[in-house]
């Protein structure tokens, strides 16, 4: 922790979230991610891996607390302040949250709409630079022959990577995934988080997934952090974490932490 | 073989409803003889007259050819009318339907209060409008313009802010994520999703307003109506025949290209 070359990039403090009267989605959250970490979280169907993640690009606005983008907070900031900090948070969605009607190509440009004034992305008036930017992510993510394709012709495997090629052209310092396979087969689902693992090693992203596999997780996760009913139970290095644990993360509230 | 075929007869389940026809029609047979008592119509008086109708229409399917010239120039003004209706409308429906989509704007005072101003407007007939605009801007065409722009937004505005309303929230939140302000989420997350249907409801109100502007001229909101009028009160059935068949051809020529586009935007 106090080691001075490692910068947190994401800090939670005393985060909660009360959804209308008494839902409660996060309770009194703490923590704190570094550069270039990859951290996957797991937890039961409710525990509040999605609440945790959307707040941190604050697609949901906490109850409580403050959350701190490079010691910025987000919470506080407004109107350009905040689509600025956005800018630097690329998100992979579940359900791939692409525009199904727009080309592949389209899709992947939306990246880097907010570093374009208004007017000038109405007009399509993307840069040159940009469009190779786009079409350089797309054949990372192998998808190069399919530019021109509309988005809704492409299986879903496909789809989720030209999410991957869209945050990868929206060049991002940090990363959130929400259950980025939860709708994929599993040949599939491993070949999208070889995808998000080499954003995180060859481009330095720091990376946060919520995962429903623990398959996947022990795979491809640096840093486990397990969540249950709104509070964060586990927090460890993949390497030292036992299989048990998971399961206790996973029990369903019936054992003590 | 014949018992055969009776357990078929028999599996076939009976058509039911007789009853209900029967009903049907009992209270449509005593709903007229009501409504006519009620409303003191003579029914005696729709066919004591049918000689006189079948006489005007028996004139009018002699049309006055040598009419056509006057008509078209006519006719051609009641498109022109319809078209610019049609556009003025759409566009004022397009930006509006953007302000009452409660996807897009938030505030629920603000969409509130525009969507009771939209339901009043649209609740005004085109013929009042077209009255209401000959007041206001003179006897003309601009006068129809006007009452069809009118119309044409209250038909395409409900039409299109709820097709907004239904569309896939996902790549609104994935444009929110990306840093967009509204504006671009608008134009990269929304309109791809609506367009066509945009486009569709602004072909379906040129046809109703195709239809529309051939009698606002009754009223002085220009185009073919005037004429319509004028033979009328003169009892010239000839060229009265001449007017309505021209206007019977545009129309179905107009709601054929419209649907067929329509139809082929919508694959
Ligand atoms: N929009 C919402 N309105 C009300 N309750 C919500 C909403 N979103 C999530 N919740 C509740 O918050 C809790 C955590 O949900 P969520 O963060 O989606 O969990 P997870 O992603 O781990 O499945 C659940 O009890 C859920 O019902
Ligand atoms: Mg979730």
């Amino acid at each position: 922790m106090a080691d001075s070359a490692v910068k947190p990039v994401i800090e939670l403090k005393n985060v909660k979230k009360v959804y209308g009267k008494d839902v409660v989605g996060l309770k009194d959250i703490n923590l704190t991610i570094n550069k270039g970490e990859f951290v996957v979280i797991v937890g039961l169907s409710g525990a509040g891996k999605s609440t945790l993640l959307r707040s941190i690009n604050r697609l949901i606005d906490i109850t409580e607390g403050d959350i701190l983008i490079n010691g910025e907070s987000i919470t506080k900031a407004k109107g350009k302040e905040l689509r600025m900090l956005r800018r630097n948070i690329g998100m992979i969605f579940q359900s791939f949250n692409l525009v199904k009607r727009s080309s592949v190509l389209r899709n992947v440009l939306t990246g880097r709409v907010g570093y374009y004034p208004t007017w000038k992305s109405t007009l399509n008036l993307f840069t040159k630079e940009d469009k190779q930017r786009a079409y350089d992510a797309l054949q990372q993510v192998d998808l190069a022959d399919k530019v021109y394709t509309r988005a809704d012709e492409l299986s879903g495997g496909q789809q989720q990577r030209v999410a991957i090629a869209r945050v990868l052209t929206q060049d991002p310092d940090i990363i959130l995934a929400d259950e980025p396979t939860a709708s994929l087969d599993p040949q599939t689902s491993r070949r999208v988080m070889q995808d998000l693992k080499m954003l995180n090693e060859k481009h330095g992203m720091t990376v946060v997934i919520n995962l429903h596999s623990v398959e996947l997780a022990q795979e491809f996760g640096k840093r486990v952090i397990g969540v249950r009913a709104g509070e964060i139970i586990y927090d460890g290095k993949m390497s030292e974490t036992p299989k048990e644990t998971f399961d206790q993360i996973y029990s369903g509230g019936d054992q003590d932490e | 073989m014949s018992s055969t075929e009776e357990e078929t007869l028999m599996i076939l389940p009976k058509k039911k409803f007789k009853i209900l026809n029967l009903f049907w029609i009992i209270l449509f047979v005593v709903g007229l003889v009501v409504s006519t008592k009620v409303t003191k119509t003579s029914l005696g008086a729709l066919f004591a007259n049918f000689s006189q109708f079948a006489d005007i229409f028996l004139q009018m399917l002699h049309p006055n050819w040598s009419y056509l010239g006057a008509v078209i120039p006519l006719i051609l003004e009641t498109i022109k009318m319809a078209i610019l209706g049609t556009v003025i409308g759409s566009i004022l429906a397009f930006v509006y339907s953007l302000l009452i989509a409660r996807n897009i704007v938030k505030n629920k005072a603000v969409t509130g209060i525009l969507r009771v101003i939209m339901n009043i407007i649209r609740t005004v007939p085109d013929l009042l409008l077209g009255a209401i605009f000959v007041a206001i801007v003179g006897i003309g065409p601009v006068a129809g313009i006007l009452a069809l722009a009118i119309c044409t937004f209250g038909i395409v505005v409900k039409l299109f802010y709820e097709a907004i309303e239904t569309i896939d929230p996902g790549p609104i939140e994935a444009l929110t994520a990306v840093g967009a302000n509204k504006l671009q989420i608008i134009v990269f997350a929304v309109l791809p999703q609506v367009m066509t249907y945009f486009i569709s409801y602004c072909l379906y109100a040129f046809e109703i307003n195709v239809r529309a502007s051939t009698v606002l001229g009754y009223i002085g909101a220009g185009g073919i109506g005037l004429y319509l009028q004028e033979t009328l009160q003169v009892f010239d059935y000839p060229k009265t025949g001449t007017i309505i068949i021209a206007i019977i051809l545009v129309v179905v020529l107009i709601d054929y290209v419209s649907s067929k586009s329509r139809e082929a935007l919508m694959k």
